[in-house]
Protein backbone atom coordinates (compact mmCIF):
# COMPACT_ATOMS: atom_id res chain seq x y z
CA UNK A 1 0.00 0.00 0.00
CA UNK A 2 3.04 2.11 0.23
CA UNK A 3 2.48 3.72 -3.24
CA UNK A 4 -0.79 5.03 -2.20
CA UNK A 5 0.53 6.04 1.25
CA UNK A 6 2.91 8.42 -1.46
CA UNK A 7 0.66 9.46 -3.49
CA UNK A 8 -1.67 10.63 -0.69
CA UNK A 9 0.61 13.00 0.62
CA UNK A 10 1.47 13.96 -2.56
CA UNK A 11 -1.65 15.31 -3.23
CA UNK A 12 -2.17 16.88 0.29
CA UNK A 13 0.94 18.47 -0.83
CA UNK A 14 -0.27 19.76 -3.84
CA UNK A 15 -3.56 21.10 -2.90
CA UNK A 16 -2.05 22.91 0.31
CA UNK A 17 0.71 24.39 -1.74
CA UNK A 18 -2.05 25.67 -4.78
CA UNK A 19 -4.30 27.29 -1.54
CA UNK A 20 -1.05 29.17 -0.09
CA UNK A 21 0.12 30.27 -3.37
CA UNK A 22 -3.30 31.54 -3.91
CA UNK A 23 -2.96 34.34 -6.06
CA UNK A 24 -0.52 32.94 -8.45
CA UNK A 25 -2.43 29.48 -8.51
CA UNK A 26 -5.54 31.42 -10.13
CA UNK A 27 -3.39 33.45 -12.12
CA UNK A 28 -2.25 30.10 -13.33
CA UNK A 29 -6.08 28.89 -13.66
CA UNK A 30 -7.43 31.84 -15.32
CA UNK A 31 -5.09 31.58 -18.09
CA UNK A 32 -5.59 27.66 -18.60
CA UNK A 33 -9.30 28.79 -18.42
CA UNK A 34 -8.46 31.46 -21.38
CA UNK A 35 -6.13 28.95 -23.32
CA UNK A 36 -9.27 26.15 -23.17
CA UNK A 37 -11.87 28.19 -24.27
CA UNK A 38 -10.19 29.15 -26.89
CA UNK A 39 -8.86 25.73 -27.83
CA UNK A 40 -12.17 24.08 -27.39
CA UNK A 41 -13.62 26.88 -29.80
CA UNK A 42 -11.00 26.17 -31.95
CA UNK A 43 -11.68 22.26 -31.99
CA UNK A 44 -15.38 22.42 -31.95
CA UNK A 45 -14.75 24.77 -34.97
CA UNK A 46 -12.63 22.35 -36.66
CA UNK A 47 -14.49 19.51 -35.96
CA UNK A 48 -17.22 21.05 -37.87
CA UNK A 49 -16.04 22.21 -40.60
CA UNK A 50 -14.37 18.87 -40.84
CA UNK A 51 -17.84 17.70 -41.09
CA UNK A 52 -18.90 20.66 -43.73
CA UNK A 53 -16.16 19.43 -45.84
CA UNK A 54 -17.01 15.94 -46.08
CA UNK A 55 -20.98 16.46 -46.20
CA UNK A 56 -20.03 18.75 -49.48
CA UNK A 57 -17.18 15.84 -50.50
CA UNK A 58 -20.12 13.39 -50.05
CA UNK A 59 -22.46 15.91 -52.44
CA UNK A 60 -19.55 17.13 -55.08
CA UNK A 61 -20.10 15.74 -57.96
CA UNK A 62 -18.03 16.47 -61.60
CA UNK A 63 -20.76 16.25 -63.87
CA UNK A 64 -18.71 15.41 -67.40
CA UNK A 65 -20.68 16.45 -70.65
CA UNK A 66 -19.57 14.14 -74.06
CA UNK A 67 -19.68 15.77 -77.47
CA UNK A 68 -22.66 15.01 -78.83
CA UNK A 69 -21.27 13.04 -81.65
CA UNK A 70 -19.71 10.85 -79.34
CA UNK A 71 -19.75 7.00 -79.89
CA UNK A 72 -19.59 4.01 -78.14
CA UNK A 73 -16.02 3.00 -78.41
CA UNK A 74 -15.25 7.06 -77.89
CA UNK A 75 -17.39 6.58 -74.28
CA UNK A 76 -15.54 3.57 -73.42
CA UNK A 77 -11.99 5.31 -74.30
CA UNK A 78 -13.28 8.42 -71.56
CA UNK A 79 -14.19 6.15 -68.96
CA UNK A 80 -10.85 4.66 -69.10
CA UNK A 81 -8.73 7.56 -68.68
CA UNK A 82 -11.43 8.98 -66.32
CA UNK A 83 -10.86 5.80 -64.36
CA UNK A 84 -7.16 6.59 -64.40
CA UNK A 85 -6.86 9.42 -62.64
CA UNK A 86 -5.74 8.76 -59.06
CA UNK A 87 -8.42 11.52 -57.09
CA UNK A 88 -11.43 9.68 -58.66
CA UNK A 89 -12.92 7.28 -56.27
CA UNK A 90 -15.92 6.20 -58.46
CA UNK A 91 -17.69 7.33 -61.46
CA UNK A 92 -21.53 6.17 -62.74
CA UNK A 93 -22.19 6.88 -66.14
CA UNK A 94 -25.22 7.74 -67.98
CA UNK A 95 -25.99 7.66 -71.68
CA UNK A 96 -28.56 10.37 -73.35
CA UNK A 97 -30.90 7.93 -73.51
CA UNK A 98 -31.33 7.54 -69.71
CA UNK A 99 -30.68 11.32 -69.38
CA UNK A 100 -34.01 11.06 -71.32
CA UNK A 101 -36.12 8.65 -69.51
CA UNK A 102 -35.14 10.67 -66.67
CA UNK A 103 -36.08 14.19 -67.86
CA UNK A 104 -39.44 12.54 -69.15
CA UNK A 105 -39.75 11.28 -65.39
CA UNK A 106 -39.57 14.28 -63.99
CA UNK A 107 -41.90 16.64 -66.27
CA UNK A 108 -44.64 16.48 -68.48
CA UNK A 109 -43.25 19.11 -70.32
CA UNK A 110 -40.04 17.72 -70.73
CA UNK A 111 -41.83 14.36 -71.75
CA UNK A 112 -43.74 15.55 -74.39
CA UNK A 113 -40.50 17.94 -76.44
CA UNK A 114 -38.08 15.15 -75.68
CA UNK A 115 -39.89 12.41 -77.57
CA UNK A 116 -40.26 15.33 -80.58
CA UNK A 117 -36.24 14.04 -81.45
CA UNK A 118 -35.00 10.40 -81.79
CA UNK A 119 -31.49 9.68 -80.81
CA UNK A 120 -29.61 11.21 -84.02
CA UNK A 121 -30.76 14.94 -83.07
CA UNK A 122 -31.37 14.70 -79.84
CA UNK A 123 -29.40 17.60 -78.05
CA UNK A 124 -28.37 15.99 -74.63
CA UNK A 125 -25.46 14.34 -74.63
CA UNK A 126 -23.73 11.50 -72.69
CA UNK A 127 -22.59 12.13 -69.33
CA UNK A 128 -20.35 11.06 -66.24
CA UNK A 129 -21.07 11.90 -62.66
CA UNK A 130 -17.62 11.16 -61.34
CA UNK A 131 -17.07 11.60 -57.19
CA UNK A 132 -13.37 12.73 -56.19
CA UNK A 133 -11.14 11.33 -53.37
CA UNK A 134 -9.81 14.54 -52.03
CA UNK A 135 -12.10 17.61 -52.32
CA UNK A 136 -9.29 20.36 -52.39
CA UNK A 137 -8.22 19.08 -55.43
CA UNK A 138 -11.64 18.78 -57.23
CA UNK A 139 -10.17 21.60 -59.78
CA UNK A 140 -7.74 20.18 -61.12
CA UNK A 141 -9.43 16.85 -61.79
CA UNK A 142 -12.11 18.44 -63.66
CA UNK A 143 -9.20 20.24 -65.53
CA UNK A 144 -7.58 17.33 -66.59
CA UNK A 145 -10.94 15.51 -67.43
CA UNK A 146 -11.50 17.83 -69.77
CA UNK A 147 -8.33 17.58 -71.89
CA UNK A 148 -9.86 14.35 -72.24
CA UNK A 149 -10.56 13.78 -76.29
CA UNK A 150 -14.44 14.45 -76.94
CA UNK A 151 -14.97 15.93 -73.68
CA UNK A 152 -17.15 18.87 -74.30
CA UNK A 153 -17.63 20.30 -70.70
CA UNK A 154 -16.87 19.75 -67.14
CA UNK A 155 -19.57 21.28 -64.90
CA UNK A 156 -19.04 21.47 -60.81
CA UNK A 157 -19.46 24.25 -58.13
CA UNK A 158 -16.16 25.83 -59.27
CA UNK A 159 -16.11 28.98 -57.86
CA UNK A 160 -18.25 28.03 -54.98
CA UNK A 161 -16.58 25.18 -53.78
CA UNK A 162 -13.04 26.15 -54.36
CA UNK A 163 -13.63 29.21 -52.07
CA UNK A 164 -15.37 27.40 -49.30
CA UNK A 165 -12.62 24.94 -48.99
CA UNK A 166 -9.89 27.48 -49.14
CA UNK A 167 -11.88 29.95 -46.81
CA UNK A 168 -12.21 26.68 -44.23
CA UNK A 169 -8.37 25.63 -43.92
CA UNK A 170 -7.39 29.13 -43.56
CA UNK A 171 -9.75 29.57 -40.63
CA UNK A 172 -8.23 25.90 -39.48
CA UNK A 173 -4.53 26.84 -39.70
CA UNK A 174 -5.29 30.24 -37.91
CA UNK A 175 -7.06 28.75 -35.06
CA UNK A 176 -3.94 26.29 -34.79
CA UNK A 177 -1.60 28.86 -34.20
CA UNK A 178 -3.96 30.65 -31.91
CA UNK A 179 -3.75 27.84 -29.96
CA UNK A 180 -0.39 26.49 -29.86
CA UNK A 181 0.40 29.83 -28.80
CA UNK A 182 -1.74 30.17 -26.12
CA UNK A 183 -0.49 26.45 -24.97
CA UNK A 184 2.93 27.88 -24.42
CA UNK A 185 1.95 30.86 -22.72
CA UNK A 186 0.33 29.10 -20.44
CA UNK A 187 2.87 26.20 -20.10
CA UNK A 188 5.38 29.22 -19.09
CA UNK A 189 2.85 30.53 -16.65
CA UNK A 190 2.78 27.23 -15.06
CA UNK A 191 6.23 26.24 -15.10
CA UNK A 192 6.74 30.21 -13.00
CA UNK A 193 3.67 29.22 -10.36
CA UNK A 194 5.12 25.51 -10.14
CA UNK A 195 8.52 27.25 -9.62
CA UNK A 196 7.68 29.54 -6.98
CA UNK A 197 6.26 26.91 -4.83
CA UNK A 198 9.42 24.65 -5.11
CA UNK A 199 11.43 27.91 -3.76
CA UNK A 200 9.12 28.37 -0.73
CA UNK A 201 9.52 24.97 -0.24
CA UNK A 202 13.48 24.47 -1.32
CA UNK A 203 14.10 23.80 2.31
CA UNK A 204 12.02 20.83 2.75
CA UNK A 205 13.14 19.09 -0.70
CA UNK A 206 16.96 20.08 0.14
CA UNK A 207 15.78 17.79 4.04
CA UNK A 208 13.78 14.97 1.73
CA UNK A 209 16.88 14.63 -0.38
CA UNK A 210 18.98 14.05 2.54
CA UNK A 211 16.92 11.60 4.07
CA UNK A 212 16.49 9.44 1.40
CA UNK A 213 13.02 10.21 -0.47
CA UNK A 214 12.99 8.96 -4.39
CA UNK A 215 13.00 11.63 -6.87
CA UNK A 216 9.54 10.40 -7.85
CA UNK A 217 8.84 11.28 -4.10
CA UNK A 218 10.00 14.60 -4.39
CA UNK A 219 8.63 15.28 -7.70
CA UNK A 220 5.13 14.28 -7.80
CA UNK A 221 3.69 16.81 -5.45
CA UNK A 222 4.38 19.48 -7.64
CA UNK A 223 3.30 17.77 -11.06
CA UNK A 224 0.16 16.96 -9.30
CA UNK A 225 0.33 20.60 -8.23
CA UNK A 226 0.37 21.33 -12.01
CA UNK A 227 -2.96 18.72 -12.65
CA UNK A 228 -5.02 20.34 -10.06
CA UNK A 229 -4.40 23.58 -11.69
CA UNK A 230 -5.06 21.87 -14.97
CA UNK A 231 -8.06 20.51 -13.47
CA UNK A 232 -9.40 23.49 -12.21
CA UNK A 233 -8.64 26.15 -15.34
CA UNK A 234 -10.69 23.27 -17.52
CA UNK A 235 -14.09 24.00 -15.42
CA UNK A 236 -15.07 26.96 -16.79
CA UNK A 237 -14.48 25.90 -20.46
CA UNK A 238 -16.24 22.80 -20.13
CA UNK A 239 -19.39 24.61 -19.12
CA UNK A 240 -18.95 26.45 -21.85
CA UNK A 241 -18.62 24.00 -24.23
CA UNK A 242 -21.59 22.25 -22.83
CA UNK A 243 -24.08 25.03 -22.81
CA UNK A 244 -22.48 26.88 -25.51
CA UNK A 245 -23.03 24.19 -27.97
CA UNK A 246 -26.34 23.29 -27.14
CA UNK A 247 -27.77 27.01 -27.28
CA UNK A 248 -25.30 27.49 -30.43
CA UNK A 249 -26.82 24.46 -32.33
CA UNK A 250 -30.72 25.44 -31.08
CA UNK A 251 -30.27 29.16 -32.40
CA UNK A 252 -29.21 28.38 -36.09
CA UNK A 253 -31.69 25.22 -35.68
CA UNK A 254 -28.74 23.03 -36.60
CA UNK A 255 -27.55 24.70 -40.21
CA UNK A 256 -25.46 27.69 -40.78
CA UNK A 257 -26.11 30.18 -43.45
CA UNK A 258 -27.96 27.14 -45.86
CA UNK A 259 -28.54 23.71 -45.61
CA UNK A 260 -25.19 22.72 -46.97
CA UNK A 261 -23.67 23.30 -44.14
CA UNK A 262 -24.71 21.18 -41.26
CA UNK A 263 -23.64 21.41 -38.06
CA UNK A 264 -22.44 18.24 -35.79
CA UNK A 265 -25.27 16.90 -33.23
CA UNK A 266 -24.61 18.20 -29.75
CA UNK A 267 -24.80 15.11 -28.11
CA UNK A 268 -22.11 13.51 -27.60
CA UNK A 269 -20.03 15.70 -29.44
CA UNK A 270 -19.92 18.08 -26.55
CA UNK A 271 -18.85 15.65 -23.51
CA UNK A 272 -16.12 14.51 -26.16
CA UNK A 273 -14.76 17.81 -26.29
CA UNK A 274 -15.41 18.35 -22.70
CA UNK A 275 -13.29 15.12 -22.45
CA UNK A 276 -10.62 16.71 -24.61
CA UNK A 277 -10.46 19.97 -22.75
CA UNK A 278 -10.47 17.83 -19.59
CA UNK A 279 -6.89 16.07 -20.64
CA UNK A 280 -5.80 18.63 -22.82
CA UNK A 281 -5.87 20.96 -19.31
CA UNK A 282 -4.17 18.12 -17.22
CA UNK A 283 -1.60 17.06 -19.78
CA UNK A 284 -0.36 21.47 -20.20
CA UNK A 285 -0.43 21.59 -16.12
CA UNK A 286 1.82 17.98 -16.30
CA UNK A 287 3.89 19.28 -18.34
CA UNK A 288 4.40 22.53 -17.30
CA UNK A 289 5.00 21.69 -13.77
CA UNK A 290 7.37 18.90 -15.12
CA UNK A 291 9.48 20.96 -17.17
CA UNK A 292 9.80 23.46 -14.03
CA UNK A 293 10.63 20.56 -11.88
CA UNK A 294 13.29 19.57 -13.97
CA UNK A 295 15.03 22.59 -14.55
CA UNK A 296 14.88 23.91 -11.15
CA UNK A 297 14.98 21.20 -8.51
CA UNK A 298 17.71 19.12 -10.55
CA UNK A 299 16.62 16.09 -8.74
CA UNK B 1 34.09 -6.03 8.47
CA UNK B 2 34.34 -2.77 6.80
CA UNK B 3 31.30 -0.46 6.18
CA UNK B 4 33.33 2.22 4.57
CA UNK B 5 36.12 1.65 2.21
CA UNK B 6 37.59 4.42 -0.29
CA UNK B 7 40.36 3.77 -2.71
CA UNK B 8 42.80 5.94 -4.41
CA UNK B 9 40.01 8.66 -3.90
CA UNK B 10 40.48 12.05 -5.59
CA UNK B 11 38.37 14.89 -5.85
CA UNK B 12 38.87 18.39 -8.03
CA UNK B 13 35.93 20.73 -8.17
CA UNK B 14 35.34 22.50 -10.83
CA UNK B 15 36.92 25.39 -9.75
CA UNK B 16 40.31 23.57 -9.92
CA UNK B 17 40.90 23.47 -6.51
CA UNK B 18 41.69 19.42 -5.37
CA UNK B 19 40.03 18.94 -1.71
CA UNK B 20 41.54 15.28 -1.93
CA UNK B 21 44.48 13.87 -2.83
CA UNK B 22 45.07 9.94 -3.31
CA UNK B 23 42.89 9.11 -0.10
CA UNK B 24 43.11 5.38 1.21
CA UNK B 25 40.97 4.48 4.18
CA UNK B 26 38.43 1.80 5.80
CA UNK B 27 36.52 2.16 8.26
CA UNK B 28 34.99 -0.99 10.37
CA UNK B 29 30.86 -1.36 11.19
CA UNK B 30 30.35 0.11 14.55
CA UNK B 31 33.50 2.68 14.80
CA UNK B 32 33.42 6.50 15.93
CA UNK B 33 35.78 8.10 14.06
CA UNK B 34 36.73 11.86 13.88
CA UNK B 35 37.40 13.58 10.85
CA UNK B 36 39.94 16.26 12.16
CA UNK B 37 42.01 19.19 10.32
CA UNK B 38 41.61 22.72 9.62
CA UNK B 39 39.78 24.63 7.11
CA UNK B 40 40.29 23.58 3.57
CA UNK B 41 41.60 20.18 4.35
CA UNK B 42 38.93 18.30 2.93
CA UNK B 43 37.14 16.86 5.53
CA UNK B 44 33.95 18.48 4.50
CA UNK B 45 34.97 17.24 1.08
CA UNK B 46 35.59 13.83 2.51
CA UNK B 47 31.30 13.86 4.49
CA UNK B 48 30.21 14.76 1.76
CA UNK B 49 31.54 12.34 -0.55
CA UNK B 50 30.25 9.66 1.77
CA UNK B 51 26.65 10.66 1.10
CA UNK B 52 27.87 11.44 -2.56
CA UNK B 53 27.02 15.29 -2.53
CA UNK B 54 29.81 15.59 -4.69
CA UNK B 55 31.28 12.38 -6.51
CA UNK B 56 35.05 11.08 -6.46
CA UNK B 57 37.03 12.44 -9.63
CA UNK B 58 38.85 9.70 -9.28
CA UNK B 59 38.85 6.18 -7.18
CA UNK B 60 36.26 4.03 -4.99
CA UNK B 61 33.72 5.33 -2.69
CA UNK B 62 32.14 2.70 -1.61
CA UNK B 63 29.99 2.86 1.85
CA UNK B 64 27.76 -0.57 3.00
CA UNK B 65 28.61 -2.31 -0.66
CA UNK B 66 27.25 0.55 -2.70
CA UNK B 67 30.18 2.10 -4.69
CA UNK B 68 29.09 5.50 -4.28
CA UNK B 69 30.94 6.98 -7.57
CA UNK B 70 28.85 4.87 -9.50
CA UNK B 71 25.20 6.04 -8.21
CA UNK B 72 23.44 7.20 -10.62
CA UNK B 73 21.36 10.28 -9.18
CA UNK B 74 18.21 8.76 -9.73
CA UNK B 75 19.50 6.04 -7.14
CA UNK B 76 21.13 8.28 -4.52
CA UNK B 77 17.98 7.94 -2.17
CA UNK B 78 18.97 4.33 -1.89
CA UNK B 79 22.37 4.91 -0.20
CA UNK B 80 20.96 8.62 1.75
CA UNK B 81 18.02 5.73 3.51
CA UNK B 82 21.05 3.80 4.86
CA UNK B 83 22.73 6.77 6.58
CA UNK B 84 21.10 9.75 8.62
CA UNK B 85 23.32 12.96 8.54
CA UNK B 86 23.74 15.55 11.08
CA UNK B 87 24.46 19.49 9.72
CA UNK B 88 26.13 22.30 12.24
CA UNK B 89 23.13 24.17 11.31
CA UNK B 90 20.49 21.39 11.82
CA UNK B 91 18.38 21.74 8.92
CA UNK B 92 14.80 21.35 10.89
CA UNK B 93 11.74 22.72 9.25
CA UNK B 94 10.55 25.33 11.23
CA UNK B 95 6.75 25.34 10.83
CA UNK B 96 7.00 21.55 11.60
CA UNK B 97 6.94 20.29 15.62
CA UNK B 98 9.75 18.20 17.22
CA UNK B 99 7.51 15.48 16.26
CA UNK B 100 6.94 15.95 12.73
CA UNK B 101 10.40 17.15 11.98
CA UNK B 102 11.63 13.45 13.02
CA UNK B 103 8.45 11.87 11.21
CA UNK B 104 8.94 13.63 8.12
CA UNK B 105 12.52 11.62 7.48
CA UNK B 106 9.82 8.54 7.29
CA UNK B 107 7.11 9.74 5.91
CA UNK B 108 9.50 10.52 2.72
CA UNK B 109 10.13 6.92 2.28
CA UNK B 110 6.69 5.61 2.87
CA UNK B 111 6.45 4.44 6.32
CA UNK B 112 2.97 3.54 8.10
CA UNK B 113 1.69 5.81 10.43
CA UNK B 114 1.61 3.33 13.37
CA UNK B 115 5.24 2.40 12.35
CA UNK B 116 6.68 6.30 12.35
CA UNK B 117 4.65 6.80 15.64
CA UNK B 118 6.94 4.19 17.25
CA UNK B 119 10.09 4.70 15.45
CA UNK B 120 9.90 8.80 16.13
CA UNK B 121 8.86 8.18 20.05
CA UNK B 122 12.06 5.75 20.36
CA UNK B 123 14.74 8.11 18.30
CA UNK B 124 13.46 11.29 20.37
CA UNK B 125 13.79 9.00 23.51
CA UNK B 126 17.24 8.46 22.95
CA UNK B 127 18.43 12.14 22.67
CA UNK B 128 16.62 12.28 25.60
CA UNK B 129 13.61 14.90 24.10
CA UNK B 130 10.20 12.69 24.88
CA UNK B 131 9.31 15.60 26.55
CA UNK B 132 9.39 18.25 23.78
CA UNK B 133 7.43 16.01 21.24
CA UNK B 134 5.12 19.48 20.09
CA UNK B 135 7.09 22.34 20.63
CA UNK B 136 8.50 24.03 17.73
CA UNK B 137 12.40 23.60 16.83
CA UNK B 138 12.09 27.89 17.20
CA UNK B 139 11.17 27.60 20.81
CA UNK B 140 14.28 25.04 21.70
CA UNK B 141 17.53 25.92 22.36
CA UNK B 142 20.22 25.22 20.07
CA UNK B 143 21.71 22.24 21.91
CA UNK B 144 17.92 20.81 21.38
CA UNK B 145 17.47 21.32 18.12
CA UNK B 146 20.61 19.32 17.24
CA UNK B 147 19.29 16.43 18.98
CA UNK B 148 16.14 16.56 17.35
CA UNK B 149 18.43 16.45 14.16
CA UNK B 150 20.39 13.75 15.57
CA UNK B 151 16.94 12.16 16.22
CA UNK B 152 15.78 12.73 12.22
CA UNK B 153 19.39 11.17 11.15
CA UNK B 154 18.97 8.10 13.23
CA UNK B 155 14.96 7.36 13.44
CA UNK B 156 15.25 5.30 10.17
CA UNK B 157 17.90 3.39 11.99
CA UNK B 158 20.84 4.06 9.66
CA UNK B 159 24.46 1.65 9.70
CA UNK B 160 26.10 5.02 9.30
CA UNK B 161 25.99 8.70 11.15
CA UNK B 162 27.66 11.09 9.27
CA UNK B 163 28.23 14.52 11.36
CA UNK B 164 29.57 17.61 9.50
CA UNK B 165 30.55 19.62 12.39
CA UNK B 166 27.45 19.47 14.69
CA UNK B 167 28.92 21.49 17.48
CA UNK B 168 29.96 23.79 15.35
CA UNK B 169 27.18 26.52 16.83
CA UNK B 170 27.27 25.39 20.53
CA UNK B 171 28.78 26.22 23.60
CA UNK B 172 31.69 23.28 25.24
CA UNK B 173 28.93 22.10 27.47
CA UNK B 174 25.92 21.60 25.33
CA UNK B 175 28.84 19.99 22.61
CA UNK B 176 29.08 17.56 25.11
CA UNK B 177 25.76 16.77 25.51
CA UNK B 178 25.58 16.14 22.15
CA UNK B 179 28.62 13.93 21.93
CA UNK B 180 27.15 11.90 25.19
CA UNK B 181 24.03 11.57 23.23
CA UNK B 182 26.16 10.73 20.20
CA UNK B 183 28.06 7.96 21.76
CA UNK B 184 25.06 6.37 23.25
CA UNK B 185 23.83 5.66 19.91
CA UNK B 186 27.42 4.54 18.72
CA UNK B 187 27.34 2.04 21.50
CA UNK B 188 22.96 1.51 21.92
CA UNK B 189 22.15 0.64 18.24
CA UNK B 190 25.86 -0.15 17.24
CA UNK B 191 25.90 2.85 14.65
CA UNK B 192 28.81 3.79 12.91
CA UNK B 193 29.71 7.72 13.46
CA UNK B 194 31.72 10.03 11.16
CA UNK B 195 31.81 13.30 12.24
CA UNK B 196 34.08 16.00 11.32
CA UNK B 197 34.87 18.70 13.30
CA UNK B 198 38.00 21.04 14.98
CA UNK B 199 36.99 20.96 18.68
CA UNK B 200 40.16 19.93 20.08
CA UNK B 201 38.66 19.82 23.34
CA UNK B 202 35.59 16.89 22.01
CA UNK B 203 38.45 14.84 20.20
CA UNK B 204 41.16 14.87 23.18
CA UNK B 205 38.04 14.03 25.51
CA UNK B 206 36.48 11.36 23.90
CA UNK B 207 39.38 8.85 22.58
CA UNK B 208 38.02 7.82 19.62
CA UNK B 209 39.88 7.09 16.24
CA UNK B 210 40.88 10.00 14.45
CA UNK B 211 41.73 10.42 10.85
CA UNK B 212 43.67 13.83 10.45
CA UNK B 213 43.57 15.40 7.06
CA UNK B 214 45.88 18.18 6.01
CA UNK B 215 45.82 20.06 2.41
CA UNK B 216 43.45 17.08 1.28
CA UNK B 217 46.22 14.38 2.28
CA UNK B 218 45.50 11.77 5.01
CA UNK B 219 48.24 12.45 7.61
CA UNK B 220 47.57 9.83 10.66
CA UNK B 221 44.65 7.34 10.59
CA UNK B 222 45.01 6.62 14.81
CA UNK B 223 43.04 4.21 17.72
CA UNK B 224 42.38 6.24 20.39
CA UNK B 225 44.03 9.45 18.72
CA UNK B 226 43.59 13.42 19.95
CA UNK B 227 43.92 16.39 18.28
CA UNK B 228 47.56 16.87 17.62
CA UNK B 229 48.99 19.41 15.72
Amino acid sequence: MKPFRMLGRSIRDAVKSVIRNFSLSLASISCITITLIIVAVAIIASYNVQNFTKEIERDMTIVVFLDNDATESDVKKVEKEIKAINNVEKYTFQSKQEVKEKMQEESEVFNTVLNNWDDEESPLKDTFQVKVKEIEKISSTAKKIEYIDKVSVVRYGEGMVDKMVNAFSAVEKVTYGIVIALVLVTVFLIVNTIKLTISARRKEIEIMRLVGASNLTIKMPFIIEGMILGLFGSIVPILIVIYGYFAFYRYFDGYLYSRLIQLIQPEPFVYQISLIVIGIGILVGMIGSASAVRRYLKV
Amino acid sequence: MDLIRLKNVEKKYKNGVTAIYDLNLAIEKGSFVFVIGGSGSGKSTLIKMLYREEKPTKGQVIVGGLDVAKLKNKKVYKLRRKLGIVFQDYRLLPKLTVYENVAFALECIGEKKDDIRIKVLKALEDVGLKNKVHEYPGNLSGGEQQRVAIARAIVNDPKLLLCDEPTGNLDPEKSMEIMRVLEDINKGRGTTIIMATHDKEIVNKMKKQVITLKDGHLVRFKQKGTYAE
